[in-house]
């Protein structure tokens, strides 16, 4: 600074010096750093722009991705539930159908009795009583004319008459009440065609209803397949939301892994000891965890040969009697763990009680260990049990695991599509930014050139007004 | 798979490495001569306190001292606890009654051989190979020994935490408390002098900070 401002006897004037001197200099190259200036915003600029088109364009690819494999994962789901739904139909028709010709033969029988019984109690009118009359009043008269001949005649054929119309009527009385009898036993026939009718108008209803729910389902798989923006939001949507359930789900069975971790770590330390150790971890720890992991991939496996999850596509493909063997061999597993498990759990509350005596001896309290002894069955007892409830409880993660997988597969790419959008909108900030830099640099650099600016117009004025002015001349 | 087979590798470095011990073993040195022989009663709560604090595998010994105590006739009780939770309590219930049965029959002894005592408890512990070393002596620390005993030897007490229990004062110490505070002092500076650690505790209703 002191060599600065010595190169003349006097500072101020040294300074100044400087001053006009640096001035004169950067003027001197000012079109040249405003063309570096601008060379430098503008690769920065155009760069960061480029990038940001860059970005753009793989998150454009990572949308479509997305959309891909949410459809997909869509039209698979459709196609199970479909799938299952003709199942239904399949079973309702077969059970229904193979019925049928049994039905229709009750149907057909049924309706021969009631035909057969409907012509045996058609109506026999009785004789007419007009003749009767007639020949009373032809009796009447001859009696009365003295033809006694006639009249015994007649009185013969009146009381034959009488006679027969007794026996008509009685056998017209027998008749009505066998007609009875037969139309009393055609009640409970006509009320069998009626339940009969009934279940089959049940079925035909489930059918149709069937029918309805799969008319909506192939309509929404339609929309996949014709790939539909509706059907993607309604997939992202639901996605989002099986994550959410799936995710607190599996917070459950974490919390119930980690109780059954706990049931079982303290009694395993009497079998494979308790101060061993495996990578900084007590090795009856990691045999406990080992045992939980094992009942969860038995429980795993077990979903997956029942066809409930499908997380494992080698064993949907398994003949059926391989995957009949496959889920008894994992069910025994299962159970054979619950049942350690549940001998651990006893052992846990034995290995308890006895550090308990142990502590109160000690401490010279020996009656306290007495105390709960009578309630230590109940303890006991809901320790078994939840060692022995928990594997088989831990089995049905694989529901929401399977769901959680596969939701989570969409979540990742809509959050990398995110990420991807924000930073080329940040990339694309950054190009502006420094696209406006380079004007904001340019008149920086000119800030303290005002002087020899100002001069600078004020000739190129003059230079302009020279000319005007010898037109004019 | 890459993955896979490294955290093998890892898993199996660390199993494979050699980690230092990090069990405890305690040696007791109980003193049994003259008046002091009466505070034995404390002595078996401190052991007891000291077994609820043990765990698997750690190690605990018990002695006496007497005329001539660099001997393993004067270990009253030990025990290298076991691996399993449920034999540890056994093998502490059976070390607990030993304890209670020398603390019933305890005869005096006309001497007191502390350094003799310490040897056998450096001996003992070195053998054992535990993580962390303790000697506790249970004594007023007033070494009486027989005419013809040597233990004028320097200890290796390195890695070793000697903590003296109930420094009882005596009659002289009364009289003349330089006595108490320069026993105190000598056997702090011989302790210490051969790299170990040294620690009084006089109230016995704090014995958190023991182990």
């Amino acid at each position: 600074m002191s060599f600065m401002l010595g190169i003349t006897p006097w500072p101020v004037a040294s300074a100044l010096l400087w001053i006009v001197l640096i001035v004169l200099a950067l003027y001197l190259v000012r079109a040249t750093a405003h063309s570096t200036i601008d060379a430098a915003t503008l690769a920065l600029s155009r760069g960061f722009r480029l990038a940001s088109r860059a970005v753009a364009r793989s998150e454009k690819h990572l949308a479509a991705r997305n959309r891909d494999v949410l459809l997909a994962a869509g039209r698979e789901a459709k196609e199970r539930i479909i799938e299952r739904e003709f199942d239904r139909i399949n079973d309702s028709v077969r059970k229904d159908l193979a019925n049928y010709s049994a039905l229709h033969r009750n149907l057909s029988e049924s309706i021969g009795r009631i035909e057969k019984d409907h012509q045996e109690a058609v109506d026999v009118p009785p004789d007419p009583p007009g003749w009767v009359k007639a020949v009373e009043a032809v009796a009447d008269l001859d009696s009365r004319e003295g033809r006694v001949k006639v009249g015994n005649i007649l009185g013969d054929i009146h009381k034959s008459l009488v006679k027969a119309h007794k026996e008509a009527m009685v056998a017209y009385h027998k008749a009505s009440a066998t007609r009875h009898r037969l139309l009393r036993h055609m009640r409970p026939e006509w009320r069998k065609i009626q339940q009969t009718l009934n279940q089959v108008g049940k079925n035909v209803d489930s059918l149709l209803s069937r029918s309805v729910t799969i008319d909506r389902l192939m309509q929404e798989y339609e929309d996949i397949v014709r790939d539909k923006d509706r059907a993607l939001s309604v997939l992202s949507s639901s996605s989002l939301v099986n994550f959410f359930v799936s995710a607190f789900v599996l917070m459950i069975a974490i919390g119930g892994a980690t109780i059954n971790f706990s049931l079982i770590a303290r009694p395993m330390a009497e079998m494979v000891g308790g101060t061993n150790l495996i990578g900084g971890f007590r090795t009856a720890d990691i045999a406990a965890l080992v045992i939980i992991m094992v009942e969860i991939s038995m429980g795993l496996f077990l979903m997956e040969s029942l066809r409930i999850t499908r997380l494992f596509p080698v064993i949907g493909a398994l003949p059926d009697k391989t995957r009949v063997r496959m889920i008894w061999i994992t069910f025994t597993i299962l159970f054979l763990l619950a049942s350690v498990e549940a001998g651990l759990a006893y052992m846990r509350e034995v290995l308890l009680h006895d550090e308990l005596a142990t502590s109160a001896l000690l401490r010279g309290d020996a009656a306290a260990t007495t105390a709960t002894g009578q309630y230590l069955w109940i303890t006991t007892a809901a320790q078994m049990g939840m060692g022995f409830i928990l594997p088989f409880a831990l089995t049905f993660v694989a529901i929401p695991l399977e769901t959680f997988v596969h939701s989570l597969r969409t979540i990742v790419g809509l959050i990398g599509q995110g990420i991807l959008r924000v930073t080329a909108l940040f990339l694309r900030l950054l190009g502006n930014v420094f696209k406006y830099m380079g004007v904001l640099l340019k008149q920086i650099y000119d800030l303290p050139l005002f002087v020899p600016l100002w001069l600078d117009e004020r000739m190129k004025k003059l230079g302009d007004r020279e000319p005007e002015l010898g037109r004019i001349s | 798979m890459r993955i896979l087979l490294l955290a093998s590798a890892l898993l199996l470095a660390s199993c494979s490495g050699e980690r230092q011990p990090t069990n405890t073993g305690v040696y007791m040195l109980l003193d049994t001569s003259g008046t002091y022989a009466q505070e034995l009663e404390k002595a078996e709560q401190i052991i007891r306190y000291t077994l609820s604090r043990l765990d698997a595998t750690d190690a605990f010994a018990v002695a006496r001292i007497d005329t001539g105590s660099f001997s393993e006739k004067d270990i009253v009780a030990k025990a290298s606890f076991d691996d399993r939770p449920s034999a540890v309590n056994r093998q502490k219930r059976v070390f607990a009654e030993q304890v209670r049965s020398f603390v019933e029959s305890a005869d005096p002894s006309p001497y007191t051989d502390i350094t003799g005592g310490i040897l056998q408890a450096v001996e003992f512990l070195n053998e054992k190979g535990t993580g962390n070393k303790t000697i506790l002596i249970f004594s007023d620390l007033k070494e009486d020994l027989e005419e013809g005993y040597v233990r004028d030897i320097e200890i290796e007490l390195a890695g070793f935490e000697v903590i003296a229990l109930n420094v009882t004062k005596l009659r002289s110490d009364n009289i003349d408390p330089r006595e108490y505070l320069g026993r105190l002092e000598e056997w702090q500076g011989r302790v210490e002098k051969t790299g170990g650690s040294w620690r009084v505790i006089n109230d016995l209703d704090s014995l958190e900070g023991l182990l």
